[in-house]
């Protein structure tokens, strides 16, 4: 059975953009308005707006709700502070990547748990199996919120503009409430571009007045509407993982070289946690014989890399793969992340290439990421 | 979309011009530019090489995607657009002037090439 793709309330606006949509996790989404490397420049030089609205809020509330999230998540969550946000996992028993996680307190024992729109499902079935025994609630808000990204060295000026909201204040990774443009929204400085910006949660009826409010506020800043693929390509400068390509159920955190996230020294629930005996003996395994790594790698040509294609050595056997590629208009080069056997995984290890159907091309491999902003 | 009328179209969306001499340039439709977004690479078939209408002679690689690169018709390459292959933009920019690609020395054409009307109805 077919599903017709579910429209955000933002739908009319990119329609009346003349937005090239596509279908993504079941959604009808702005894939590009114009030119996506004009929008991935916009962001990285002035401001840009996004609609994320298929992103999955999920609601946990109650006396234990913190220890709920710390024995279903792999993450220290009731050490966040209340206006703070986490990036953290969800695994599963055996130690592979249900999905990566923002995961927002919003009280002493309110949290908001931010999940891909693929995975939002999966993420909300494995919290609510995983409250059992818990004082706490795990409700399904994905239609409760829409959400918008202003993203860019413009965007705290151009939010300034159209709140009272302290944002000064706001440090990376926290949320607040307040309002923007007269609307109700939880102001999170938060993002997926790697530039400084902020994602609005707000009540889905409200997001076409805060779109057009936005919008005329970052005119003169520079701000244009920006879709999901510059969205892509953002990221992957920025070295950020996306789920179903970098982060997988057969990959650990340690695999993808975020052991960081796994936090063995919780206190709460006796220090267990779902997934915890895979994930040490995973940690074990990475520092004494570490699987593939995931490294960046840099074209010398210009063809592009894409998911899934095959990474040589220099006799030509394969010693990873792709699983993420675009051309970066940063760079000016094309550019992928990979996961590559540790042995040709440093940086400036030479002769590695990347098979483009059947065309072996040079790439130097280097440290991810290939862009971080200057603050 | 403006579909020149002096040109005629594939159903691959390629264009071809009216042969001078025998020789016709072709490229791609803004339909077909628009739908691949950002064309940041294009492999085009070498000088001298012979191609046959309806078969892969080249690449066009976007930011998304890439896509096989189709000769309307049969015949011999006699030059490629060397601007084009260091600045693919042009494709997007200019699809059907300095985006152009490659030009052939047309020895035979399908029967269902369109008209700039059939092919502006084609893709409707």
């Amino acid at each position: 059975m077919t599903q017709a793709p579910r429209r955000t309330a933002l739908d009319a606006t990119h329609r009346a953009l003349g937005a090239t949509m596509t279908d993504f996790a079941g959604w009808d989404m702005p894939l590009r308005y114009g030119s996506e490397r004009d929008e991935h420049v916009a962001v990285r030089t002035r401001a840009g707006l996004f609609d994320l609205s298929h992103m999955g809020e999920i609601t946990v509330t109650g006396p234990r709700a913190a220890d709920l999230l710390d024995f279903a998540l792999v993450g220290n969550i009731g050490g966040v502070a209340v206006g703070r946000a986490r990036y953290t996992m969800i695994c599963d028993a055996e130690g592979g990547i249900l999905d990566d996680l923002i995961v927002y307190r919003l009280a002493e024992t309110a949290y908001m748990v931010v999940a891909n729109a693929a995975n939002a499902q999966v993420v909300l079935d494995a919290l609510t199996e995983r409250a059992d025994g818990f004082d706490a609630e795990v409700r399904d808000d994905r239609d409760a919120y829409a959400l918008l990204a202003v993203q860019g060295p413009e965007s705290p000026g151009i939010l300034k503009s159209v709140t009272d909201a302290d944002l000064d204040s706001l440090k990376y990774y926290a949320g607040l409430p307040g309002t923007v443009a007269g609307v109700d929204a939880l102001i999170a400085r938060t993002g997926y571009t790697g530039e400084d910006g902020f994602e609005l949660f707000v009540r889905p009826a409200d997001a076409p007045a805060l779109w057009e409010a936005l919008t005329a506020a970052g005119k003169d800043a520079g701000l244009v509407p920006c879709g999901l693929s510059c969205r892509d390509t953002l990221r992957l400068e920025a070295g950020m993982p996306l789920y179903g390509h970098e982060l997988t159920t057969d990959t650990t955190p340690f695999d993808a070289g975020l052991g960081r996230v796994v936090k063995f020294e919780k206190t709460t629930n006796g220090g267990d946690f779902v997934g915890r005996a895979a994930l040490e003996a995973a940690r074990d395994r990475a520092a004494a014989n570490p699987p593939r790594k995931l490294v960046g790698l840099i074209a010398e040509g210009r063809r592009i890399p894409r998911a899934g294609y095959p990474v040589v050595g220099p006799d030509g056997a394969v010693i990873g793969e792709v699983t993420s590629g675009a051309p970066s208009p940063t760079l000016g080069k094309p550019v992928a992340m990979a996961y590559v056997d540790a042995a040709h995984a440093a940086p400036g290890t030479a002769g590695v290439a990347v098979d483009i159907r059947g065309t072996h091309e040079p790439y130097e491999v280097v440290a991810l990421p290939f862009y971080k902003r200057q603050k | 979309m403006n579909n020149p009328q002096q040109l005629r179209y594939s159903k691959e969306h390629e264009w071809l011009s009216a042969a001078e001499e025998g020789v016709s340039t072709i490229g791609i439709t803004e339909h077909a530019a628009n739908a691949l977004g950002d064309v940041v690479f294009v492999q085009l078939p070498e000088v001298g090489a012979t191609v046959t209408a309806g078969e892969t002679c080249g690449e066009l690689e976007s930011t998304k995607s890439v896509s096989d690169l189709y000769s309307p018709v049969d015949g011999e390459v006699t030059e490629i657009n060397e601007d084009v292959v260091t600045d693919p933009s042009l494709v997007n920019t200019a699809p059907f002037e300095g985006g152009w690609l490659f030009k052939v020395k047309v020895s035979g054409e399908p029967d269902d090439l369109l008209s700039a009307d059939e092919y502006t109805a084609f893709t409707g």
